[in-house]
């Protein structure tokens, strides 16, 4: 349950809004539903619903309709590639299809222990530093630019890593 | 990352952070004369004067409609209560990078810009709505507001008066249409972002159905530099009609992708050859796209390339200004392609209120990955046209407009890159 483990982060969240527009927390509670799996699934739905006085049904609209939310488990990470146009007057379409290639998968595909699914994303406001791309977790987002397929092989083999030491540790 | 050193125009007034170190540091930023200007207003101000001096410097919304600033604020109801002000941080135009600079480097002066506008409407809250990618940039400025309420400069009672403020942050998810400002403010109320039907405006009727001021990052960071050294000295920035500096995103084939802060008015030329560094492999400009993905194609001949960056002179070329992002094109690329790109983008971002658009950005889709795979005929170049001509003017917002600006100008200006890439309509029935 939400309320029981983030009850303070909760109550912070609500106090930014007025008290009769409890609603617009949805968008904040639903990054603090999907810290640890990095989706929303129907009880975490149910219960900001809840919290908010809302309809179940009005929260999953909220997740379908934006991008950075996410109601079935994929990757734990998101590695995200702007290949929009600037970024693609830049050789991202050819980065996103080489890294792809080195990971053997395809774009919007997870990498075979589950941990990184690698897609394509609309533009993330560094055009200038192409190629880039953000890496997405529940615990939040990062960018990397400037990137060469040596730079972000090097990430995910700490992501990896990372991963395995956490693992150990539960 | 834009240039350095010696700047041959005017001293940095929005990227200040270029030339003086730590300016992320409040300490460092009052030492440089940081909330002089939100001290000024709250102690010696009238609310109605701030926006009077504001209105005087005729600075223009750096958002993209080049809306002007002070007679936004002079909208407020005042019969209505309580007011709010809206930043908006979305940034999410496809070559679009300038607010992300700011919001990294040059916050404080950022927030300084909502304190003034939140007191020149008296607003005693304030919001930043930042696009869901930007949440580093929302937790650096949560750690900025928490060290303003600690120095006594945001909070209860500034400066001896009976003014209070208080500045809260709001992440967007992924949604370029939040950019819209009613999208924006529907998002914020915790909403799908779609835009609202206009009139009314969000200064009668915006956030929680209050009284709203809707500004953008960058024009609000011009704020504080114009009630520190008057509207005269602003207006002797820039143009006549398009008074002081303008962030330019400069993107695509050139050399030195990155943001130059020059005065409204400087041309394509000096930017792309002189700031920019010229184009990659010295190859020729072939068009240039001035507001990001939603421009129409300028076509680089001379008369373009010498054309002034401000809001009155780029329509003449046949584009706009928009949000001054620059992505330049050269002659390795095909349009056919490019507009791909963008059709592709709008698609994913049509927000699927208005039919015409929701419907018209699919359609737009799947013709262009069709002329783009070689498989179209000249009559698929022709549906698209017509789809597109029928989503202008029948949409809510600019998006769908936006999403036919590179497609129907692309069509007109560059007709031989379609031409080579149809075949002839025989040998696509003979497939």
């Amino acid at each position: 349950m939400l309320a029981e483990k983030y009850a303070q982060e909760i109550q912070s969240i609500l106090d930014k809004y007025p008290p009769e527009e409890r609603r617009a927390a949805v968008m904040p509670l639903l990054y603090l539903a999907q810290r640890e799996r990095m989706y929303v699934d129907r009880k975490d739905m149910a219960e900001i619903a809840e919290i908010l006085g809302i309809s179940s049904t009005e929260v999953a609209g909220i997740v379908g309709f934006y991008s950075l939310y996410y109601d079935r488990p994929e990757g734990r990470y998101r590695l995200q590639v702007c290949t929009d146009l600037p970024c693609a007057l830049r050789g991202a379409e050819k980065f996103l299809d080489e890294l792809c290639r080195r990971l053997n998968i395809q774009p919007g595909g997870t990498t075979s222990d589950g941990l990184i699914t690698v897609e394509a994303v609309m533009c993330l406001a560094a055009c200038d530093k192409a190629p880039m791309f953000q890496v997405q977790s529940g615990s939040g987002l990062e960018y990397h630019e400037n990137q060469t397929i040596e730079t972000a092989l090097a990430l995910i083999e700490r992501l990896r890593t990372d991963a395995a030491r956490r693992r150990g540790r539960e | 990352m834009g240039e350095a050193g010696e700047r041959d125009v005017h001293p940095y007034v929005l990227l200040r952070h270029r030339t003086i170190p730590d300016l992320d540091n409040l300490l460092v930023y009052q030492k440089h004369g940081g909330f002089k200007a939100f001290e000024k207003v709250v102690s010696e101000m009238k609310p109605a004067e701030v926006t009077e001096v504001v209105e005087d410097s005729r600075l223009r919304g750096r958002g993209g409609a080049g809306f002007p600033t002070g007679m936004k604020w002079t909208f407020i109801d005042n019969k209505s209560w309580p007011h709010y002000v809206a930043a908006n941080a979305d940034e999410s135009e496809p070559g679009t990078f300038k607010d992300r600079e700011i919001l990294e480097g040059n916050p404080y002066q950022f927030l300084e810009g909502v304190a003034i506008c939140a007191y020149a409407i008296q607003a005693h809250e304030a919001y930043v709505y930042l696009r869901g990618e930007f949440w580093q940039i929302a937790a650096q400025l949560d750690q900025k507001i928490a060290a303003l309420e600690e120095a006594g400069l945001l909070g209860d009672k500034l400066f001896g008066k009976d003014y209070s403020l208080r500045i809260f942050t709001h992440l967007g998810a992924g949604a370029y249409i939040c950019g819209e400002e009613t999208a924006m403010l529907e998002s914020l109320e915790g909403k799908l972002g779609q835009p609202r039907l206009r009139p009314p405006f969000p200064p009668s009727f915006g956030l929680f159905g209050k009284p709203t001021v809707v500004n953008n990052v960058e024009t609000l960071t011009n704020i504080p530099m114009i009630i520190n050294r008057g509207a005269d000295w602003y207006r002797s920035i820039g143009t006549v009609k398009s008074p002081g500096p303008k962030i330019f995103s400069l993107s695509g084939r050139v050399v030195r992708p990155g943001n130059y802060e020059l005065p409204l008015g400087t041309t394509f030329r000096q930017l792309i050859f002189e700031h920019g560094g010229g184009m990659i492999d010295g190859r020729p400009v072939k068009a240039i796209m001035a507001a990001g993905a939603s421009s129409s194609l300028i076509v680089a001949n001379d008369e373009a390339l010498d054309t002034p960056m401000d809001y009155e002179s780029v329509p003449k070329v046949g584009g706009s200004l928009g949000s001054a992002s620059v992505i330049v094109i050269d002659d390795t690329v095909s349009i056919p392609w490019l507009i791909n790109k963008t059709s592709h983008f709008f698609k994913h971002e049509s927000c699927g209120k208005c039919t015409p658009c929701r419907e018209g950005t699919y359609w737009m889709m799947h013709l262009t990955d069709r002329i783009q795979s070689g498989k179209a005929a000249q009559e698929d170049v022709d549906l698209l046209y017509d789809v597109a001509s029928q989503i202008k003017g029948k949409c809510l917002c600019a998006l769908g407009e936006f999403s036919i600006e590179a497609v129907l100008s692309g069509i007109d200006r560059f007709g031989e890159d379609f031409q080579a890439a149809v075949k002839a309509p025989e040998a696509v029935a003979g497939e």
